[in-house]
């Protein structure tokens, strides 16, 4: 028994002599990564997770910089101005020993490009990828295209002899359901190696000693979604978690209070928004049969008038938004104070648009929305039906959660929505690309409103390679009053963004909402 | 009554031979039989059954005795949100059971609310009753294959608890109506639902009591006479096995009750704009950690109360309708 103590304590003093060297983090978040195939979905949640595991040519710092990760330097060819030549980081390794090379970089580019891949829109105007030597490599555009490296923070470097090995060169089909060795295992570059992973239920990764990145202080971290908020907070308040990613406004006050618990909040790079049918088609969803009544601008401005954004923030959100007038993030290239101003709300002037629209006695309508994606989005769009119901426009709420909300907009099937739209290459072109183009090819994937402007749609996909950044700029501009004279989207607010912890890690609340555990720090 | 209770007839005879010659009134012959003499013995019963009148009463009359109407949205004044009970709220008015996370009085939504979870609960227990007597008829007079096939889906049924089997029918129907009708049915989507996952009960206990009635003398003497099976079911045997049917059909409408709000609370039940109880459980427990307890409370409140007492009610019909404890 004497020795069984005496071993006892020699185990806690050799414990308690090691913190430094092996800190678990147990982190717990709404949702799973949807897959871990990394080209496979172009989704916020599945990306922060493969961060971790995998890595890309180019990072982004808090402040929107791009900073070099897996490449080193890049930067237009001499003499011409539709080549970028990356140079890669030498000395790299993926978990399985295997040296990362220039080849690695052009399979994995030309699978991000490829036929199923959910990242192709961010390399719709790359023509090739070639290796020019063992860390080079030049990347050839259809025309000049100054941005391009903002399109890569999320495009993951892969293996090409694993995927090779493992027959994974094709991306996973994620809407036809079908599985690769991908899915659930991984060969990364990145600070953390998978251990295991159940899909849904716990996920645990262990520090790479080999990565070429400084040592981070978490060594060990233990991924568990939790989908209802009022468990994951539970979980946290009694210890069994360390880190809850997304935390529901009303529990801010509370943990802010709790001794041990820590809180950090920030702006997140995402705008939170409502869109609508504007064709003149009419409406599946309402009860005036004859024509949309969307199409009628004056409705649109009497909608846009019924919306009172402050008492959203002030009730819904608590103070944890920042209303806006523009469907674009301040950190956004093109914002401006001036576009981002809204309206004060106005019930009687709203009225008497309707009227003046023929609509005294309102419409009804069928509004779609996520319920477990956005901070308080079902309560949001109650919000709005109450808001609405003001002026006569009956909206009937139809909640689902992301999986089958999102659907319904790709395919155009829904007539009223809630969506939020983050912007990771903070430029307007994302935004425009995807939600204000006409919905045809590469574009307009989640442009389900109908909205079809030729002429806007030349200055669109003028802005892919337009060089003179002043001129582009100027563009951008005159897109953004196009989008706001016809009231194109009618936004809310961008979210502030909360993170909890066991106070002795300090995580700070990253703009994309994708923090990385390898820069945690830890006090004790 | 009389055909469910014989024996009891033949007590009430033989009892008007020793009471004085004017007969007794009907509802004093009602509040004498063994049925309220047994309710009037039970303190616990009588309440249950004040509590149930309360609830489906004002339930009923919701329109009327609601301060404010919580489905209608354009009345709602989100400002008015998370107002505590018995207080005044932003805008200056009064709420008695304060405000949910939309500006809702709590008080005026819970008499909404109960109203579609009644609705729900006692339309899909009539829709599993339909069902589960007709099948438990057909299998316990017919027997053979068809009491097989029958018995045999009810008894994969009951292996899974009712609430999968709901879930299981509630995503079936989303996927076949299309995404701009399906909140306007959800409704009945959740009755048929419901009353699909529960019919087996009454299949099983129908059937049971049909095979002990098929041998009896009566059943025999009609079919001699060649009346139609149906004619024999519907009119000579059904009214024999509605005893223990509606202790179940009792116990099944407080099951239903929960099940709906079961749905409610997972979000696959009706919409937010139009809570059920079960939604207004959904929304309190957000606000727990907190402190806004009342939007959670009273709901829940109500509806453990609603489904105690239907519980209770039924706890008490299966005895005084069990001739062995009498």
């Amino acid at each position: 028994m004497r020795k069984l103590l005496l071993t006892a304590s020699m185990l806690a003093i050799a414990a308690s002599a090691l913190p430094a060297s092996a800190e678990t983090l147990r982190w717990a978040r709404g949702a799973d990564a949807l897959t871990l195939d990394p080209h496979s979905q172009n989704e916020g949640t599945t990306h922060t997770f493969a961060h971790h595991i995998y890595e890309t040519l180019v990072d982004r710092d808090t402040e929107g910089t791009l900073t070099p990760r897996l490449a080193t330097e890049w930067a237009l060819k001499d003499g011409d101005d539709t080549t970028w030549v990356f140079t890669l980081r030498e000395g790299v390794t993926f978990h399985d020993g295997a040296e990362f090379t220039a080849e690695d970089v052009v399979f994995s580019l030309d699978r991000a490009r490829s036929e199923r891949s959910n990242m192709r829109q961010l390399h719709a105007d790359v023509e090739s990828v070639t290796a020019v030597d063992d860390y080079t490599v030049e990347v050839k555009m259809n025309g000049p295209s100054p941005l391009y490296p903002n399109n890569l923070t999320n495009t993951f470097m892969m293996d090409k002899t694993w995927s090779e090995e493992n027959d994974v060169v094709e991306v996973q089909d994620y809407a036809g359901g079908e599985d690769n060795y991908a899915v659930r295992n991984t060969n990364g570059t990145g600070p953390y190696k998978l251990v295991s992973r159940e899909v849904g239920v716990r996920s645990v990764l262990e520090v790479n000693a080999d990565h070429w990145g400084d040592a981070p202080a978490v060594t060990e971290i233990i991924y568990t979604p939790i989908a209802d908020p009022a468990t994951r907070i539970a979980a946290l308040l009694s210890g069994e978690v360390d880190f809850v990613q997304d935390v529901p406004v009303q529990d801010i006050g509370r943990l802010s209070e709790t001794d041990g618990i820590s809180v950090t909040n920030g702006p997140e790079n995402r705008i939170i928004y409502f869109g609508y049918k504007m064709s003149e088609e009419p409406l599946t969803s309402s009860d005036v049969t004859d024509v949309n009544p969307i199409s009628n601008p004056l409705v649109r401005e009497a909608m846009a008038l019924a919306v009172d954004r402050d008492a959203i923030k002030e009730v819904v959100m608590r103070g944890n938004s920042l209303p806006a007038g523009v469907a674009m993030p301040p950190f956004v290239n093109g914002w401006t104070e001036e576009l981002d101003a809204y309206p004060a709300p106005d019930i009687e002037r709203a009225r008497e648009l309707m009227a003046e629209a023929g609509y005294e006695n309102g419409f009804t309508i069928t509004l779609d929305t996520p319920n477990n994606r956005y901070v308080n989005d079902e309560a949001i769009s109650q919000a709005v039906v109450g808001m609405l119901g003001q002026i006569g426009i009956r909206a009937t709420l139809a909640s689902r959660p992301v999986a089958q909300h999102s659907p319904l907009i790709t395919s155009g099937e829904t007539e009223f929505y809630l969506l939020g739209w983050g912007v990771p290459t903070f430029d307007s072109a994302y935004i425009f690309n995807d939600l204000i183009h006409t919905k045809e090819g590469n574009y307009g994937a989640y442009n389900p409103s109908g909205y079809s402007n030729t002429e806007l749609d030349e200055k669109i996909q003028s802005l892919g390679t337009q060089t003179d950044l002043e001129a582009r700029d100027a563009t951008i501009a005159e897109i953004w009053a196009q989008v706001q004279e016809d009231r194109v989207l009618l936004p809310i607010h961008n979210q502030l963004l909360s993170y909890a912890m066991q106070s002795k890690f300090n995580v700070e609340v990253h703009p994309e909402n994708q923090p990385s555990m390898a820069d945690v720090t830890i006090s004790e | 009554m009389a055909n469910t209770q014989p024996d009891l007839k033949l007590a009430a005879a033989s009892e008007g031979v020793v009471l004085p010659p004017k007969p007794p009134g009907r509802l004093y012959r009602m509040w004498d039989s063994d049925i309220f003499y047994s309710w009037r013995r039970s303190p616990v019963t009588i309440i249950a059954s004040i509590v149930v009148l309360v609830i489906v009463g004002a339930a009923i009359l919701a329109p009327w005795i609601a301060p404010y109407n919580p489905f209608n949205p354009a009345s709602l004044n989100l400002m008015d949100g998370f107002t505590p009970p018995f207080s005044e709220s932003r805008m200056g008015n009064y709420y008695l059971l304060g405000t949910d996370n939309q500006g809702r009085d709590v008080f005026s939504t819970i008499l909404y609310g109960s109203r579609v979870s009644l609705f729900v609960g006692f339309s899909a227990t009539v829709f599993a009753m339909v069902i589960g007597i007709s099948l438990g008829l057909v299998a316990g007079y017919q027997g053979g294959t068809a009491d097989a096939v029958i018995m045999r889906v009810a008894d994969v049924q009951l292996s899974f608890p009712a609430i999968l089997i709901a879930l299981l029918i509630f995503g079936i129907a989303r996927g076949v109506i299309p995404p701009s009708q399906q909140e306007g049915m959800a409704v009945y989507v959740l009755i048929i639902a419901i009353g699909l996952a529960n019919w087996a009960q009454f299949a099983r206990t129908v059937r049971g009591a049909t095979m002990v009635e098929r041998q009896k003398d009566y059943v025999s003497a009609a079919r001699i006479m060649g009346v139609h099976p149906i004619v024999i079911l519907a009119r000579h045997v059904l009214p024999n096995v509605t005893g223990p049917v509606l202790v179940i059909a009792t116990i099944g409408l407080a099951l239903a009750i929960i099940e709906e709000a079961t749905l409610s609370f997972l979000g696959v039940g009706v919409p937010p704009t139009q809570p059920s109880l079960g939604t207004l459980i959904r929304i309190g427990q957000q606000y727990l950690f907190s402190g806004e307890w009342w939007i959670l409370l009273f709901p829940a409140v109500t509806l453990v109360l609603l489904a105690l007492s239907v519980n209770l009610l039924g706890d008490w019909l299966r005895d005084a309708l069990n001739p062995r404890l009498r």
